[in-house]
């Protein structure tokens, strides 16, 4: 059973990670505009916010 | 309107009239937040937006305009953001561009520190829920594992792992339940939150006290999972919330802010709080009367909307009264102040409202009321259940802790938690769709138990802004009337203007206003006039041939008529229709005169109409209502109607609405029928059932769960799986309410009421609202 003192760790680990990225996206507003989203990516157009 | 003084002057050109300069470019001025490095961020809530399609429209629309640095729309919240370079690019562009493109917008005050707090409140949350998901996964796979067979030395090692995740995830994910329950409990009450937190924190010690000593159940993942639960119940409800205020953020800007007065022989500007009654004060065509006066000198026509609710301008001469708030059109007027600002009419609107509103604020919601019942008897069960085991172990403190937190725990109101927030999501989701904004869940609550609608009749049953009905104009004079009409920005001339399209323009010279009378010119020498038929007549061929309207006339020719009239908003008579149907009364309250309301009412079908109703009289019927049992929905619009849309028990209103009666209701439609009105009162009432159906079932849940609880036979995993099972019917069951569609486009064209209609006179070719 001593893989476990491997393997739960890896597990939590892998889940912190998973758990920084969600924050990481709440932080940068990127669930400000879900359906937006959706639309944005069939749009041709290459531009970013902010771009002339 | 206008507060900026400058819409009544004569535009030189008259294409000047195609750009009003309006109160809505004052607004978004006002509205705009300038950055450090001098660039100027507006937001504009543009209810048209629909779909992606509309989102590159915009976009590709806006960008090229000059000094724009950028655009983005936001299809969920339906507002678009535009960056200029500087404070010189007139915001005006924006919004005529905007128009232009075919998606008219209103500013939103970036200003408004509500907003930028209720976002902090949701981001935090969506924190929140996130790391209360994580820690719910990893002690759930970590609990399977026990549950599947893991003992001794692994199990306790599982358990102490459970503990490190659970420990920080309540104490951080818990918090606004924690922070709800000592609120609650600081002012001698229960709500949901205090079973819930005192189940959390139960479950969370005995289980590490059981970890600690190698027992062989932990309620870990029944801790976690529940606040996972009940944070997805409660970020729903708030981003619902937050979704409907975006758009109804108003700026509210109806007093002046200051007064010109005149003092010796000179002007002088004050500010409003200033004003002391006896002054004497100059007010300007296209101002708003800062306080209530006394017209000293001078002629003009007032747009007192904002009182009666009736679109119509009113003469005024020396002597008259008139109300703080009401927009000075035509002339220039000396008027003496009667109040200070703080005693005016407008002050007393809003002392009004605030009164009105905190009768409201007793409304409890169905999910507190609830609580009432069920946090003290999850409590007496819990207490009994403690106290029969310890008679019947003869004082066994342990065992008889553990039945009772055993009952905290699987009574734990998860699916009670949900029943109401979930319906209320996917009502306000429906709601949004067909272009309602709700501005709280409570407010599908009362929608449910109305028996009674009210309605305003200027701008909420009929459009407000007058049309040409029917006309006998020749084609001859079409150009030198088209010319005329379109040097003034008098509502009828604006009506007139629409009504005879666009085409060539007469050459006119000496171009006048007469206030209170209407236009006139010289045109190839000869006198032209377009305004009251009266006026009008002296110079025409022959006598007057209309009492109502406007009449124009090339001197010594012969008369033409326009008959102005109201249009109903479109769907108005389903609307009605249906309400009845649903069993409604429905009775009509207007500021506005007899003749007009009773012509409304009757083309509408509704018995009870009452005119010519003071703000005060509308709360008065109100309350009549109220006191004889009756659940009043109120409909309307006008300042004027914003006391009473607090006072009733639930309000609509349309986006037109003015800001303070915006405000004040609990409902604003965007889409101009009014089929809006059954629409939500459907929706509500289904929702009403669903919520009834979901406090079925958890009842039903507890019911069977309670019992085994009180046996002491709940393990950790039967808990779990009873507790998702009764969350995962509930949210099942209020999905029910998200099928059904909206005919929003119900109704043709607005159909018109025509006020005056004298025989030789040709139906209106284009009865646009």
């Amino acid at each position: 059973m001593n893989i476990l003192l491997i393997l739960v760790p890896i597990a939590l680990l892998l889940g912190l990670v998973g758990l920084a990225a969600f924050l990481w996206t709440v932080r940068t507003r990127q669930y400000e505009d879900l359906d937006g989203a959706a639309w944005r990516i069939l749009a041709d157009d290459d531009t970013l916010p902010g771009d002339r | 309107m206008s507060c900026c003084g400058t819409a009544f002057t004569l535009p030189a050109d008259p294409s000047d009239v195609a750009v009003p300069v309006d109160a809505r470019t004052e607004e978004l001025r006002h509205a705009g937040r300038q950055a450090p490095d001098g660039t100027v961020t507006y937001l504009l809530s543009v209810p048209g937006i629909r779909c992606g399609a509309c989102l590159s429209t915009i976009e590709t629309g806006l960008n090229p305009l000059p000094g724009i640095v950028s655009v983005r729309v936001n299809l969920t919240l339906r507002r678009v953001t535009v960056v200029t370079r500087s404070t010189d690019v007139s915001p005006a562009v924006i919004t005529s561009a905007l128009d232009a493109l075919g998606y008219p917008g209103t500013p939103v005050d970036l200003g408004d520190l509500e907003t930028l707090g209720v976002r902090r409140e949701s981001t935090r949350l969506l924190t929140a829920l996130a790391i209360a998901g994580f820690g719910a996964a990893n002690i759930m796979l970590l609990s399977v594992s026990v549950w599947s067979g893991a003992d001794a030395a692994t199990r306790d090692l599982f358990h102490l792992v459970s503990a490190l995740i659970a420990v920080p995830t309540v104490a951080f994910a818990g918090q606004p339940f924690f922070r709800s329950a000592v609120s609650a409990l600081r002012v001698g009450r229960l709500n949901m939150d205090v079973p819930i937190s005192l189940a959390v924190l139960l479950a969370l010690a005995m289980s590490l006290y059981e970890s600690l000593n190698g027992g062989a159940e932990a309620y870990f993942d029944a801790a976690v999972t529940l606040i996972f639960f009940l944070l997805v119940g409660r970020f729903l409800d708030q981003r619902m919330r937050e979704r409907a205020r975006s758009a109804v953020v108003a700026i509210s800007r109806l007093a002046a802010r200051g007064a010109t007065v005149l003092a010796d022989g000179e002007t002088r500007y004050v500010p409003l709080d200033e004003v002391q009654p006896g002054m004497v004060l100059r007010v300007a065509a296209g101002e708003r009367m800062p306080v209530d006066a006394m017209v000293l000198t001078g002629r003009s026509e007032l747009d007192r909307s904002l009182v009666t609710g009736e679109s119509a301008p009113f003469a005024v001469a020396p002597g008259a009264r008139v109300e703080a708030g009401t927009l000075n059109m035509s002339g220039s007027l000396e008027v003496e102040a009667l109040t200070s600002a703080d005693d005016s009419f407008l002050a007393e609107i809003v002392r009004m409202m605030e009164a009105a509103e905190t009768g409201r604020g007793r409304y409890v919601r169905v999910a507190d009321r609830m609580a009432r019942i069920y946090a003290p008897a999850v409590h007496l069960l819990a207490a009994a259940t403690f106290l029969l085991w310890l008679i019947a172990t003869g004082g066994d403190f342990y065992q008889a802790l553990y039945a009772a937190i055993a009952v905290l725990i699987v009574t734990c109101p998860c699916a009670l938690g949900l029943a109401v927030p979930v319906v209320h999501v996917i009502g306000a989701a429906r709601l949004f769709e067909a272009g309602i904004l709700m501005k709280d869940g409570t407010g599908l609550e009362r929608l449910a138990e109305i028996d009674t609608v009210l309605f305003d009749k200027t701008g909420t049953l009929t459009t407000g802004t007058p049309h040409v009905a029917a006309s006998n104009m020749p084609a001859a004079g079409r150009n030198v009337a088209r010319a005329l009409a379109g040097r003034s920005n008098h509502p009828a001339s604006l009506a007139i203007r629409h009504y005879l399209g666009s085409g060539s323009l007469a050459e006119l010279d000496d171009i006048r206003e007469w206030p209170g009378c209407g236009i006139a010119a010289i045109w190839q020498g000869r006198r032209v006039r377009l305004g009251r038929p009266d006026w009008v007549a002296k110079i025409a061929g022959q006598a007057e041939t209309a009492t109502e309207g406007v009449s124009f006339a090339i001197e010594g020719k012969s008369l033409a008529n326009f008959a102005l009239g109201e249009s109903l908003r479109t769907g108005a008579h389903e609307a009605l229709e249906a309400l009845r149907s649903d069993g409604l009364n429905t009775e009509l309250l207007s500021g506005d005169g007899e003749m007009a309301v009773r012509r409304v009412a009757g083309d509408l079908g509704i018995e009870h109409a009452a005119a010519g109703q003071s703000p005060a009289a509308k709360i008065d019927r109100i309350r009549t209502l109220q006191a004889g049992g009756a659940h009043v929905l109120m409909v309307g619009d006008g300042l004027n109607d914003a006391p009473s849309l607090a006072a009733a028990n639930v309000s609509m209103a349309p986006a037109s609405a003015c800001d303070a009666g915006r405000l004040a209701a609990d409902f604003v439609f965007t889409r101009d029928t009014l089929g809006s009105v059954p629409f939500a009162h459907g929706i509500a009432l289904r929702a009403k059932r669903l919520v009834r159906q979901n406090f079925g079932l958890a009842i039903a849940y507890n019911c069977i769960a309670v019992p085994l609880a009180m046996a002491g036979l709940v393990t950790p995993l039967v808990a779990a799986i009873a507790m998702s099972a009764s969350s995962i019917v509930v949210v099942a069951n209020s999905l029910r309410l998200s099928g059904g569609g909206f005919d929003g486009k119900a109704g043709t064209s607005a159909q018109p009421v025509v006020e005056s209609r004298s025989p030789g006179f040709e139906p209106a070719a284009e009865a646009t609202a």
